[in-house]
């Protein structure tokens, strides 16, 4: 992969509040967040030249599909072009790459990414289904695995091979729900102990409730321009210094160790490269915690600690705000809650406040560089993105 | 959304009923279900198909709680992924034992049974599970 052709900035984000949204729509919930973000980056509708809109399952949850259309009309853009990305629960950090692509080429000069999900008109049997399809349909999910499942296999591993403990699993349940204290637009408020994760209902042995992101309604807009222009619409854009994408096997069980996410080692390596940064170097990260285990797998792919120690580093207190590298501020997937198609656009949201120092109770202290990582599936799909205040060299 | 309730191309999988797999005779490996091209040696390679003993042991498993659609009578169930003796892996329900006797390791061997009911006619859908080698 080359560096792009032009430098990138984001200079407006915008997002609603996850949760169970009764009375609002799909439309009203991209109409929200979009309208956040271009009052965010001071522009009008007639600015944007392209929108780039992620939703997983839309046609499962609320029967509507075309989403890339309805993005463009109910943010009142006809007649701009718009494109649905679908990458299970990482569309919408593809939806920024393509965006980036789009702007790197010189096509267009100003796109709108959106991400959205409605997830809450349906059984939890129904969601469930609908989440299943991010794996492999005929040789997983016909077999009765689900996506918690998934995940608990691979924690059950992970703790065969590394000795990671069901404590370690619940804090770091219990360190994101205290984020989202802090998080106004998060979907829980509601401090948790360990104890509380260890007395909810088992989902997939050794995974309890408590260990699960929730089901959501929400959605996330952000408004990317050329780095070069960035400075006529704000004072402090946020530039992004990678943005990469990788794949890997779409069943997990062909995987040779499922103790490790492959596409995030590549992707990371990648995005690292291109940034030129090194791990020690993120002052702040939103990690995929769509079930706790993934927090600690996927902090050691991306070189946080060492392979393996993951559960040490939760339980030392090393990602927690005010500490050597403050994981999931926001609340994460776990607590800020993790409308599938709106998570990877919400998780920029989140660090282009950090980066600003506009994150209130939940800042980190002088961030200046950030990462976002975003997984689809079971690690078939990983995307990383890394966010900073300067410029730096031309990634 | 509901399924119709007649069989749908899942029937010509011959993997489903036999396991029956390829093998690269260039690098030896296996593949669960078969692929016509080995991503290791692409098109230098030479897919010829295998059928598995079906033995095997439990790679990872879990007790699955929450079900999707259609699997709602089965719970609580333990599912795993299974690495068969020739090094393939997969997915599979374990089946005539309870989740205390499960271990990772444990010698386990396939057998051929229902896995739900597609659409309320109750047209059957067929597979393989696996059960602890007695």
């Amino acid at each position: 992969m080359k560096a792009p052709k032009r430098d990138i900035a984001i200079i407006g984000v915008g997002t609603t509040k996850y949760g169970e949204h009764w009375n609002y729509s799909l439309k009203d919930l991209i109409t929200e967040a979009g309208i956040r973000a271009l009052e965010d980056a001071k522009i009008s509708g007639n600015d944007i030249e392209l929108i780039v809109g992620g939703s997983m399952s839309s046609g499962m949850f609320v029967g509507q599909e075309h989403t890339g259309a309805l993005f463009a009309d109910y943010m009142g853009l006809n007649p701009k072009p718009a494109i649905r990305t679908e990458a299970a629960c990482a569309s919408s950090s593809v939806a920024l790459r393509v965006g980036c692509m789009a702007i790197a080429s010189g096509m267009h000069d100003c796109v709108a990414i959106g991400g959205a999900e409605k997830m809450t008109d349906v059984y939890g049997s129904q969601a469930t289904t609908a989440l299943a399809g991010a794996m492999d349909r005929d040789n997983e999910a016909y077999f009765g695995l689900t996506f918690p499942g998934v995940y608990a296999m691979m924690a059950k591993r992970h703790m065969h091979q590394y000795g990671t403990t069901r404590e370690q699993l619940s804090l770091v349940a219990v360190k994101n729900h205290s984020n989202a204290m802090h998080n106004p637009y998060a979907q829980y408020h509601r401090k948790i102990s360990v104890d509380d994760v260890m007395r909810s209902p088992l989902v997939a042995d050794p995974l309890r409730l408590l260990d699960c992101s929730p089901i959501a309604d929400g959605a996330a807009c952000i408004i990317i321009v050329p780095a070069e222009s960035a400075r006529k619409y704000t004072d402090t854009p946020i530039y992004i210094r990678a943005s990469v994408q990788a794949s890997d096997t779409l069943g997990m069980y062909m995987r040779h160790d499922i103790t490790t996410i492959n596409a995030n080692i590549q992707a990371a390596k990648l995005a690292y490269q291109m940034a030129g940064v090194k791990p020690a170097g993120i002052d702040v990260a939103e990690v995929h915690d769509c079930f706790t285990i993934n927090e600690i797998i996927s902090c050691e792919d991306l070189g946080f600690c060492k392979k393996g120690a993951g559960g040490k580093m939760v339980q030392e207190g090393e990602t927690q705000i005010g500490s050597r590298i403050p994981v999931n501020t926001s609340g994460g997937l776990k607590a800020k809650g993790h409308p599938v198609g709106a998570t990877g656009a919400g998780q920029i949201v989140e660090l282009v406040k950090q980066l600003r120092g506009d994150a209130g109770k939940r800042q980190v202290d002088g961030a200046e560089t950030a990462l976002a990582h975003n997984v689809g599936g079971s690690g078939s799909t990983v995307a990383i993105h890394i966010l900073s205040r300067n410029r730096g060299k031309v990634c | 959304m509901e399924e119709k309730a007649v069989a749908f191309h899942w029937r010509a999988f011959r993997e489903r009923y036999g396991l029956v797999g390829s093998k690269c005779e260039l690098c030896g490996r296996y593949f669960f279900p078969g692929r016509v091209i080995c991503p290791a040696c692409r098109r230098k390679g030479k897919m010829s198909e295998h059928r598995f003993s079906g033995k095997g042991s439990v790679y990872s498993f879990t007790v699955v709680r929450t079900p999707p659609t259609g699997f709602e009578i089965f719970i609580p169930y333990l599912m795993a992924i299974v690495e068969l003796e020739e090094g393939a892996r997969v997915v599979s329900q374990l089946v005539d034992c309870k989740p205390e006797e499960v271990q990772i390791g444990m010698s386990v061997e396939a057998c051929f049974r229902k896995i739900r009911e597609q659409n309320k006619s109750g047209l059957v859908l067929y597979g393989f599970k696996f059960r602890p080698v007695k």
